[in-house]
């Protein structure tokens, strides 16, 4: 098997390869494309074209020991729970979960970009969510309209996607504003791929795909039994991205549920359920997750004969 | 019910053997069900995804499918015990004709009973069944516009001609059953697999890591408190906020 632990700048950058990494000198850009296995096709295409603003590029990260950069899933999705219960915990209000929360959501976004997984969805905010306290709803909304502020330059320094689902009808305004403006900004990013579900339920997105479904059949534009699974793929939100199916699910704090996110997407995405609340999620956490995932043989319903 | 093949596997057994001997499990769980009182079981006995396996198992599974189903009309079959309405839940019209005519028999042989409901989900995926609830949710709603454009009543404007959850769930197979409150996948695969996506939103996921066939009472006991532990904390929250 073709280890991918070689430096690949294809093109020159300033930074010079860890040590530790074998680094295959000699070697030109031609050799190496066409000597990577077909399944890394798309890794490498993305590693071609990746924004490389800051010179980090897309140099090749040391991995944690035990994970295989070739079974890192594409995907991972994450429902983030716990928030409220650490607060308390501690003694400390619900906004200080919420604020620990995001901090644990940006290293986990680091992350992702190191170690070369493309797509994250995250779930902010659920439909079932707007029947909280006020204080606590809009201080959410708050918090994140504040995080997209602060973040949007080193999203779009470090060649991060920003796309946003759910529901937007129920969002104020200036919170809109801002998410179009994050959207526009970061839409040319290929390094991760950042979704970040608020208002959303998988319900809703199901219904409003066969709302537009009903109003191209209406337009003459299909016929009903054109409607099949890939039509309704094509009208749910996840069609912001290339990998719209997860192939990890982590929720965090040790609730075996799956809560009403992202429903039809995950119907064969690998679950895994982690005891720790998600502000004391991190990288030992996340690795342990990674390895779960790199050790289990998915069947789609067949066989492996 | 997964892990059937891994058992024969395991114990040396001749082909198929392991179906067999998941067939007796589930008998065995059905009636700790009945017995404890659980009013729905849904069961998943066949994914359309499993129409890609061998022609060989595909058939031999049909065929233990047909025995099992025949069996069910029986006099002294679990079915007249326990008082249990039988349901195939599934896209019908791709199994083949001994097989849904007897899936057909046992529902209407059973129709009249109400202590307890079992539903058998064959050639399933959830996604087929929303991809086919969809398509009937458009169709009612095309019909019901039609019939006030004819009557001058339509609003084009009118949000309650849109289409709403409600709507998409009469039409699901699994619309003559609540929704779950646990879902048990055995041999430690932790993943829906396309079952139930839908129905599965709160719904208690358990994963023991036994194998079907091995399946006792002693992980449905398990299941069964750590769902009533965890109900009586989800209340606990519901009434919190």
């Amino acid at each position: 098997m073709l280890s991918l632990r070689f430096a690949i700048p294809f093109t020159p950058t300033k930074t010079k390869p860890k040590p530790g990494l074998v680094v295959q000198s000699g070697w030109n850009q031609t050799d190496l494309l066409s000597s990577l296995p077909r399944r890394c096709e798309s890794y490498k295409l993305q590693a071609a074209t990746a924004d490389l603003t800051d010179g980090r590029g897309a140099s090749v990260v040391e991995l944690p020991e035990g994970l295989s950069r070739e079974l890192m899933p594409k995907h991972v999705a994450v429902i983030m729970d716990g928030n409220g219960r650490w607060a308390r915990q501690k003694g400390l209000p619900a906004s200080a979960g919420h604020e620990a929360g995001v901090k644990s959501l940006r290293e986990m976004v680091e992350l992702c970009g190191e170690w070369g997984i493309q797509v994250l969805t995250v779930f902010a905010f659920s439909t079932e969510n707007w029947i909280r306290p006020k204080v606590e709803v809009d201080f959410l909304l708050s918090l994140f309209e504040r995080a997209l502020k602060t973040e949007m330059d080193s999203f779009r320094k470090s060649g991060i996607r920003i796309s946003v689902i759910g529901d937007s009808s129920k969002l104020p305004a200036s919170l809109l504003g801002l998410i179009n403006e994050v959207e526009e900004t970061t839409k040319n990013n290929t390094r991760l791929q950042l979704i970040v579900a608020v208002s959303y339920s998988g319900k809703y997105d199901v219904v409003q795909a066969c709302r537009s479904i009903a109003e191209r059949a209406k337009e003459g534009q299909i016929q009903l039994e054109d409607i099949n699974e890939s039509l309704i793929e094509q009208e749910l939100e996840t069609n912001c991205t290339d990998y719209p199916y997860p192939d990890l699910l982590i929720r965090t704090s040790g609730e075996l549920r799956v809560s009403n996110f992202l429903l039809w997407q995950l119907a064969y995405t690998e679950l895994f359920f982690a005891q720790e609340l998600w502000p004391d999620f991190g990288k030992e956490e996340f690795v342990e997750a990674l390895s779960s995932y790199q050790q289990r043989q998915r069947r789609y319903g067949g066989r492996h004969s | 019910m997964d892990g059937n093949r891994r058992y024969t596997k395991r114990w040396k057994l001749m082909q198929g053997a392991g179906h067999k001997v998941g067939y007796s499990a589930l008998m065995s769980m059905l009636k700790y069900c009945y017995e404890l009182g659980v009013r729905n079981v849904t069961i998943y006995a066949f994914s359309i995804d499993n129409f890609k396996r061998s022609p060989e198992e595909v058939q031999s599974l049909m065929d233990l499918m047909l025995d099992k189903i025949e069996e069910l009309l029986r006099e002294e079959s679990i079915v007249n015990r326990y008082g249990i309405r039988v349901y195939f839940s599934g896209n019908l019209k791709l199994l083949n004709e001994p097989v849904r005519l007897a899936a057909e028999r046992v529902m209407l042989a059973t129709a009249k009973n109400s202590k307890a409901v079992l539903s058998i989900c064959v050639a399933y995926t959830s996604t087929n069944e929303i991809v086919h609830a969809v398509q009937e949710s458009c169709e009612e709603k095309w019909d019901e516009i039609a019939l006030l454009n004819s009557s001058g009543g339509y609003e084009p404007d009118e949000s309650d001609h849109l289409i709403k959850v409600t709507d998409i769930e009469k039409h699901m197979y699994m619309a003559f059953a609540p929704d779950p409150d646990i879902i048990i996948r055995t041999s430690g695969e932790t993943r829906l697999s396309n079952f139930l996506l839908w129905q599965s939103a709160n719904c208690y996921l358990y994963s023991p890591s036994v194998l079907w066939p091995e399946i006792g009472f002693r992980q449905f006991l398990w299941a069964i408190l750590n769902f009533q532990r965890i109900q009586f904390y989800l209340d606990k929250k519901r009434k919190q906020s």
